[in-house]
């Protein structure tokens, strides 16, 4: 549950085309095949997606590929521009009305500073050739830090939390396993401390038991740092593991939100009600 | 370190200057330029293109001042380009208003106009000629042509893909006649435009363009290969108007080679399944004969049109960086320029890496 | 065939000129320009040389350095060229030049204000190592986002304990942009900073202008705790001239294979050994 009423995140009808769209799908209540206009082959990737994120919760975002959450998540770390939306970060001191609208260099800023990202893919967040502690020490270089042994005891604590042996530190991810380059990306991600963590699919592809060690580790990050998270995952065993409260998408739209036990119990929508039977 | 005392490496240079000139003439006999652009017409088509400089008597010139060696004489050319104010640009070219030496179709059996085999290498076989070794005057022997019925001009010549048109199997691009992004005036700020793409490709190296080509084709882009629609070698009518009462100046004739290359289909965002079942060209177009460099810049003029991730060869600065002749060869050849400045610099930090270790 | 003073045509220069300007007005920024092809190969100078070929007036006095020679190989080669189209006054003293052309080196002698110092540049891009692609590095510079050229460094560090950044290390111009100052040695780096004479760099490959004005800080990359260090030739005497603090060349003497060290900027050390005669006379 979380510890307050505090709003650190706010997404108000958000949207990602790909496509220049048409008269007809631009009409919200337009019929689309799936996710795709009928006429124009646009994709409506993301569409009209609200939500809001509470300090030191874990919200969940469950779905199958193609459903829009990657894309959703991307949007949040700015990997790839909204179509439109607005985005505010309240508890930022700048706090600007929408920062889908900002500079790039501030964008860089609050991905640096206010946001920590996981990939499924460790390849996209880290720099596999770089030595880990490199690789966490890039997220305090970008937010100004000019102190090596500063950054290096940071490094270490990180590491020490994610359970990778300090010996190890000057390798480069790419001698790593799976799990190992996850809780690497994991320490880069939380070395600022960021308020907000964006997890996308990080246990995917793991084997079972070392995905339960991730799992684990984020819960006690979430508990220790009181960190609040996005988790989106194709999986509801994660999402039933994790998540405070579950937003389910299909087609590019939330389709069912609430807690995520009140989700599993009592399923509203039949496409969710299929997802909770199939793992039951 | 030897090469450099204090005094004296002015004198020594100059030296090495001398030796490198006499060389060509250390066996006693010298040839004409005349004889060179005569004889050597594929050389000078090859240092034309890659020059982006269209003059016969100036490649010639070039090709005996480098003893032949094509990067050098392009550099000549290139050096000589930039001493040169360009005043002004052509008209739009036509390449239907080419007179037609010699034009064929892969795709086709027949097309409106016949194959037109012309002159070319790719019939012979390819044994050396040992009766080169003597002079010959005059052609070697009296061609018999056939007198058949035709009823085309050959400085109108329809195109394959106007055929193509007329049926609906291909749609023209929006013309654009805007002018071009002129590469030797304003340097190549990334994403490129198609204008400065296949200026690039065109001035291209030879092997360069034929190699990155042929990678694209053979596995590392599309996986099919593509068809040669239409390839076209004429001579070239060029105009330009430079705004007086007298209308457009004709300027000469220049010899080129124009390719339409119909490529295999990329699945991009862009296209809807309707456009899928056209056909797609890409488009090669340089000074002279030069064929297999003119098909190659159709390939990577595609490749670069329709990017497919990762692939190098859609790449249009890793295309576009590496391809030029002068380019690469004077960043290799400076390799050979002292650098012990900066290699001190580099000891120094060894050096202490050393201590760190002790 | 007959030639324009100082080679390129004149509208050529012009444009070239005004390239200049603006990176003059922008220190650090790397100014795009339509590169011409020259007589002296791509990567020999080409950069430099524009810069030099369209600034040069009659009035001017050429000096030209490779490596901290008048007489070295691209040196001679480069005079040459602007001799043979301007017939210009050339000299080997820092002091009585207008305009210096130097590959790898920056004078030992301080430039004077009005001087004009042209670097040679073969790469730069100082976030080329880290970022192959020129339009991101582009947006990199835009947003002032200079992680990667720092990155580079501290990685350095962990896996060498220090910074192996030798020649060409990247310096911040103004508190603003990133900058490779060309391959001159770190030795080198500090002169640029508030310094009295204009720097222009120039890269004739890679198409670029950029600029140090006068009176301009420039900064050389570093950690609070792994400072910038130059070259080290505390303890090093010159065996011809007896200098110090300068920035020496390493030789081994074929008789004995001793390493033994000279002057590196061979000009300067003419001058203070004619000094030292002199007095002596």
């Amino acid at each position: 549950m979380h510890k307050t009423d505090d709003v650190v995140l706010s997404i108000k009808d958000l949207s990602k085309q790909f496509g220049n769209g048409c008269d007809y799908c631009k009409d919200d209540s337009a019929e689309l095949q799936k996710n795709m206009c009928p006429h124009c082959n646009t994709v409506h990737a993301v569409k009209n997606v609200s939500f809001d994120l509470y300090e030191g919760e874990i919200l969940g975002v469950v779905g199958e590929s193609g459903s829009g959450k990657s894309t959703l998540m991307k949007m949040l770390y700015f990997d790839q521009e909204a179509s439109t939306g607005t985005y505010v970060l309240p508890e930022d001191p700048n706090a600007e009305d929408n920062v889908f609208l900002v500079s790039s260099q501030r964008k860089r800023q609050i991905r640096n500073e206010q946001l920590g990202m996981v990939y499924q893919n460790p390849m996209l967040g880290l720099k596999m050739d770089f030595s880990s502690v490199t690789n966490i020490a890039e997220k305090l270089i970008a937010s100004g830090n000019r102190n090596v042994g500063q950054m290096t005891d940071r490094a270490d604590h990180f590491l020490n939390k994610v359970n990778i042996p300090l010996r190890r530190k000057y390798e480069a991810p790419k001698n790593f396993s799976g799990g190992m380059q996850q809780r690497v990306q994991i320490a880069k991600a939380l070395s600022n401390y960021p308020p907000i963590l964006l997890l996308d699919e990080v246990t995917t592809g793991l084997d079972l038991s070392v995905q339960a060690d991730v799992l684990e580790l984020i819960k006690e990050i979430q508990r220790d740092m009181g960190v609040s998270m996005i988790v989106v995952s194709h999986d509801l065993a994660i999402i039933r593991m994790l998540c405070d409260r579950t937003m389910v998408m299909l087609d590019g739209q939330v389709i069912e939100h609430g807690i995520t036990d009140q989700i599993l119990e009592d399923p509203q929508h039949e496409y969710t009600q299929q997802l909770v039977y199939s793992i039951l | 370190m030897g090469y450099v005392a204090v005094k004296g490496g002015a004198h020594a240079i100059n030296n090495s200057v001398l030796l490198y000139k006499n060389r060509r003439l250390e066996e006693g006999i010298d040839i004409e330029v005349e004889k060179i652009k005569t004889n050597m017409r594929q050389l000078i088509n090859q240092v034309m293109s890659e020059a982006s400089f269209y003059d016969r008597d100036t490649a010639a010139l070039a090709i005996k001042q480098a003893e032949g060696n094509m990067e050098e004489a392009v550099f000549l050319m290139r050096a000589h380009r930039s001493t040169l104010p360009r005043l002004y640009y052509s008209t739009i070219t036509d390449t239907r208003d080419m007179f037609v030496e010699r034009r064929i179709s892969a795709s086709f059996k027949d097309i409106p106009g016949g194959q037109i085999l012309g002159a070319s290498p790719d019939f012979t076989h390819r044994l050396l000629d040992d009766s080169l070794k003597e002079l010959s005057e005059g052609p070697l022997e009296d061609i018999s042509y056939k007198e058949v019925g035709y009823n085309y001009k050959l400085y109108k010549l329809p195109k394959v893909i106007d055929y193509l048109e007329k049926e609906g199997l291909f749609v023209r691009d929006e013309e654009n006649n805007d002018e071009p992004d002129d590469i030797t005036k304003k340097s190549i700020e990334f994403p490129s435009t198609r204008s400065q793409r296949l200026q690039a490709l065109t001035r291209g190296q030879t092997g360069a363009v034929t190699s990155l080509g042929y990678a694209e084709i053979r596995g590392y882009g599309f996986t099919s290969h593509p068809n040669i629609g239409e390839c076209r070698v004429g001579q070239q009518p060029v105009f330009v108007d430079i705004d007086d009462e007298y209308g457009e100046y004709f300027i000469g004739d220049f010899e080129m080679t124009e390719i339409d290359g119909f490529m295999p289909d990329v699945a991009d965002d862009q296209t809807t399944a309707d456009e899928d079942m056209l056909i797609k060209i890409g488009y090669g177009l340089v000074f002279g004969q030069n064929e297999t460099k003119a098909i190659a810049m159709s390939v990577l003029d595609y490749s670069l049109e329709h990017p497919i991730d990762g692939v190098p060869t859609s790449d249009d600065e890793f295309i576009m960086f590496h391809i030029d002749s002068v380019e690469s060869t004077g960043f290799i050849s400076h390799l050979k320029l002292p650098h012990y400045v900066t290699f001190q610099s580099k000891l120094d930090r060894m050096r202490q890496g050393r201590e760190d270790q002790k | 065939m007959s030639q324009n003073f100082a080679f390129l045509d004149e509208h050529s220069k012009k444009e070239i000129r005004r390239k200049t300007l603006k990176a003059i007005a922008i220190p650090g920024y790397q100014v795009p320009f339509a590169s011409r092809e020259l007589p002296i190969a791509r990567g020999w100078g080409t950069g430099g040389l524009q810069l030099t070929l369209s600034l040069i007036g009659q009035e001017d006095v050429l000096k030209v350095i490779d490596q901290g020679s008048d007489e070295s190989v691209n040196a001679v080669n480069i005079r040459n060229l602007v001799q043979n189209t301007t017939s210009v006054k050339e000299t080997i003293h820092t002091a009585e030049a207008t305009l210096i052309q130097s590959r790898h080196r920056i004078p030992e002698v301080p430039l004077k204000p009005f001087q004009i110092l042209v670097l040679q540049v073969p790469m730069p891009e100082p976030l080329r190592p880290v970022e192959p692609s020129e339009r991101k590095t582009k947006l990199l510079h835009g947003d002032k986002e200079y992680s990667g050229a720092y990155i580079k460094l501290f990685e350095q560090i962990m896996r060498h304990g220090h910074i192996t950044d030798d020649a060409d290390y990247p310096v911040m111009v103004n508190g603003r942009y990133v900058m490779a100052p060309s391959p001159i040695p770190r030795f080198d780096n500090p002169k640029m900073h508030q310094n009295d004479g204009l720097i222009l760099l120039g890269a004739g490959r890679e198409k670029k202008i950029h600029a140090v004005p006068p009176y301009t800080d420039v900064e050389s990359l570093a950690f609070e705790d792994y400072p910038f260090e130059v070259e080290d030739f505390s303890d090093k005497i010159c065996r011809e001239s007896g200098l110090t603090g300068v920035f020496m060349d390493e030789l081994v003497d074929e008789e004995t294979g001793e390493t033994y060290y000279v002057t590196n900027d061979t000009s300067y050390m003419l001058e203070k050994l004619n000094e030292e005669d002199s007095v002596n006379a």
